[in-house]
């Protein structure tokens, strides 16, 4: 993003006139209402009650799952795929586009950064609701083999998440400076908060030029990072021989799909944020028409990948990767493979390319499809590979042949999912969710343009 | 394997050979059979001890670490409690000089499952939890079925070894794939790589989990099993550490198995106890691996069920339920 920000416009009439109507539109939601508590209060619930399933999973062990022998990997790490996934956007919005110059991202850099660090944190918690033996995950930094995939996930997810934190943070430093003055009557805790945050900042022009040169170093870095997240999530897959798994384009494939799903978040995100803040002001309907048209444009990307995924096998239809896309076309999966890829892509594509559709409401019936259809993708991409096994599945319990998730498994999934809630709406409402001294300077510079030209 | 079928002398001769050679080599021997904990001063005490009774006479045959027979003065021998620590770090390394190979004679293979079961009661499984499991199979419709004994291949490229974040499974100097039950995060990384299907999860508490309450585990028997944790066929390392066959080839009732080194060049029928010649087993057999096109290199050998002298029975249908 480029900071066009010298002294003198600091110092300007017009851009301390716009910083007060910003902050004060902006600031107004920042407070403890009741609306707030009620939601949080329902989603620590939730939570809780979810949290007593892990409980029950962690007491009698991982077969209170449907998990078995032949399908070990179920829910949870299609789950994780779709998390680390979804939070590829902070990439996608505040480095690509950013970096690009696009101004008008930048009311929605800031939303982007928040579902990435609220799914990239929380994708490593699910990978750990994965794992039979909790209680050893130091093991994994004690005794790291570095030949395993597995390693170069946890170590690129995690650098992830910490650069997405601080691309979070270091442009919310000067709004916590601006806000401190400006939270009367907000509880003294949270006053606390901001000062302490916001680390003694004074609005130097030189702290601004050094975060100008931070944002830039990461938002540069990240853009390896968030290639490097998902390629290693698709090679956990890839790297193995089973069919429908042991694929060539399985990164880019991972990464293409990863954009579809971070993008519809962020246009879910946008709408509750602009209809429960009253932001219409600063996320337009120009805003929404241009992501929808990012919408479209990586949803045909998306396409093009899964026409290479499906139709060259499905040509060619070698014995074992026959039996497993009969089972997508036309098998137990076919209703749901179906579903996936017409409501949650083609259809979407092709509404999308209609302006009409380009609005903030049908935008978002169309991205809760494109979203929910992303989550099934995962499952399918995880789960019906291992259903057929090179060698015959013989002598084993019923349960064991066909993996049906339990209630447990549900449960536990929607624990992570409660917790992005938790997240995203505690960075949302607590913390300014537009970047104040971003918008007044825009926005005043824009004026000084205006009057220039008169 | 011990080979029972060599002359007496040839035995006595390596006898001979063994104590002859390099003097230090031996007194280490006889510290690791003889004492306690520090290294260094177990070894003079040792050596002392043997300086003192070599004029005693009466003597004992011992099997070294590395399956070695040497003589030992009789009154060095001591009672030897097995440290933890060193049976991992022993379980981890292999057995010397060894290089194990299993035949899998599919022409002999009427689907009597003894090999299972000896293999499930000496490994603490449920009836459905398999290191070994006999498979029905039926390349074409043209084409006869026949019963397959299916233990884990041992490969020499294990994809579950390159996979594996913990270094829990690994590959033993001897071919044999290990899992070290105490190092396993459960994450079936191994599982998902597995083109055989070789592994096994503990989804519940394992079925001996009362009775083996106390045991000290052994990696190389992966007794007591572990809740959370993968298990798979070992090729009984723990027999072999005793010269013995493994269980399920020495329960085979019609001589599916052959079991040995691929070193010596030789192996021994399970059931028979016949020693033959490796290659020329495979040779004139048109022996074959499993998906040898995967590259994973197994150690385990099929021969074709070709010239069998019984029809193919289907088996009888067991339903199996899960147990807690």
């Amino acid at each position: 993003m480029a900071y066009k920000m010298s002294v003198s416009q600091i110092k300007s009439d017009s851009y301390n006139d716009r910083l007060e109507i910003v902050s004060s539109d902006i600031l107004r939601n920042v407070r403890f209402n009741k609306g707030f508590i009620i939601w949080l209060g329902f989603l620590i619930l939730a939570l809780s009650a979810c949290i007593f399933a892990y409980y029950i999973q962690l007491r009698n062990g991982l077969g209170v799952t449907g998990l078995r022998d032949v399908t070990s990997w179920g829910m949870y790490i299609s789950n994780f795929v779709f998390f680390v996934a979804t939070s590829l956007v902070g990439m996608l919005i505040s480095s690509v586009l950013g970096l690009s110059g696009a101004q008008w991202v930048k009311p929605i850099a800031r939303i982007a950064e928040i579902i990435a660090v609220a799914f990239a944190a929380v994708a490593g918690l699910v990978i750990i609701s994965d794992m039979g033996r909790p209680d050893r995950l130091p093991y994994v930094f004690l005794f790291g083999r570095v030949q395993s995939p597995i390693l170069w996930d946890v170590t690129v997810v995690t650098t992830y998440f910490f650069v997405s934190l601080l691309l979070w943070f270091l442009p919310v430093i000067p709004d916590l400076a601006i806000a401190k003055t400006r939270l009367k009557g907000r509880p003294g805790i949270l006053i606390k908060v901001y000062e302490l945050l916001s680390l003694k900042w004074i609005h130097h022009p030189k702290q601004y030029e050094i975060l100008r040169q931070a944002m830039r170093v990461l938002l540069i870095l990240i853009v390896p990072l968030a290639f490097a997240i998902h390629t290693v999530t698709s090679w956990l897959f890839a790297v193995t021989p089973r069919p429908g798994w042991d694929s060539s384009i399985f990164g880019p494939y991972f990464i293409s799909g990863a954009f579809v799903s971070g993008t519809a978040a962020v246009i879910i995100a946008m709408y509750f944020f602009r209809v429960s803040y009253n932001l219409q002001k600063y996320l337009t309907e120009d805003h929404f028409e241009k992501i929808g048209r990012i919408l479209v444009l990586v949803s045909i990307v998306y396409f093009y990948f899964n026409l290479n995924e499906f139709m060259v096998p499905g040509y060619k239809l070698k014995s074992l990767d026959a039996i497993h896309l009969r089972e997508l076309f036309k098998g137990e999966y076919a209703p749901l493979f179906w579903g996936v890829q017409i409501l949650g892509l083609i259809i979407p594509i092709l509404l999308l390319l209609i302006k009409r559709f380009r609005k903030p409401f049908p935008m978002l019936i169309i991205s809760i499809a494109v979203l929910a259809a992303a989550w099934f993708k995962r499952y399918l991409i995880v789960v019906p590979p291992q259903g057929h096994p090179f060698l015959p599945v013989q002598h084993v319990p019923v349960e064991w042949v066909v993996y049906k998730p339990t209630l447990i498994e549900t449960a536990v999934t929607f624990a992570s999912i409660l917790l992005v809630l938790i997240i995203v709406t505690i960075l949302s409402k607590l913390f300014p969710i537009l970047p104040v001294w971003e918008l007044a300077e825009e926005e005043s510079a824009s004026e000084i343009e205006k009057t220039d030209n008169k | 394997m011990r080979k029972k079928d060599k002359g007496k002398d040839s035995e006595d001769n390596k006898i001979d050979e063994i104590l002859e050679s390099s003097r230090r080599d031996f007194l280490k021997k006889v510290g690791i059979v003889g004492v306690a904990s520090v290294a260094g001063a177990a070894a003079i005490y040792s050596g002392y001890r043997y300086e003192h009774a070599k004029t005693d006479g009466t003597s004992v045959k011992v099997l070294t670490e590395d399956n070695r027979l040497v003589l030992i003065p009789k009154d060095q021998m001591k009672d030897y409690k097995p440290d933890p620590k060193r049976l991992l770090l022993r379980g981890r390394d292999g057995i010397k000089g060894k290089k194990w190979v299993m035949i899998i004679d599919l022409s002999r293979c009427r689907n009597a499952r003894k090999c299972v079961n000896a293999c499930q009661g000496a490994h603490h499984l449920r009836p459905y939890e398999y290191h070994i499991n006999t498979l029905q199979m039926q390349e074409s419709i043209n084409t006869p079925a026949y019963h397959m004994p299916k233990p884990c291949q041992h490969c020499d490229n294990p994809p579950c070894v390159s996979v594996c974040p913990v270094d829990a499974t690994f590959k033993r100097q001897d071919g044999i794939v290990l899992i070290d039950n105490e190092r396993c995060i459960g994450c079936r990384f191994c599982m998902a790589a597995c083109p055989y299907s070789a592994r096994m999860f503990h989804w519940q508490e394992p079925l001996a989990t009362e009775a083996d309450k106390g045991k000290e585990y052994d990696i190389e028997l992966n007794v007591p099993q572990k809740k959370g944790t993968i298990s798979k066929c070992l090729f009984s390392a723990d027999r072999l550490r005793e010269g013995a066959l493994p269980y399920c080839v020495s329960a085979c009732p019609n001589g599916v198995f052959y079991f040995g080194d691929e070193n010596e060049n030789a192996v021994t029928n399970g059931t028979t106890k016949e020693t033959v010649n490796l290659k020329e087993l495979l040779e004139k057999n048109g022996a074959f691996r499993l998906m040898a096109e995967l590259g994973t290199k197994p150690r385990v050998y099929y021969l074709p069920p070709k010239n069998r002298i019984f029809d193919f029975e289907k088996g009888e249908e067991q339903e199996y339920k899960e147990l807690t």
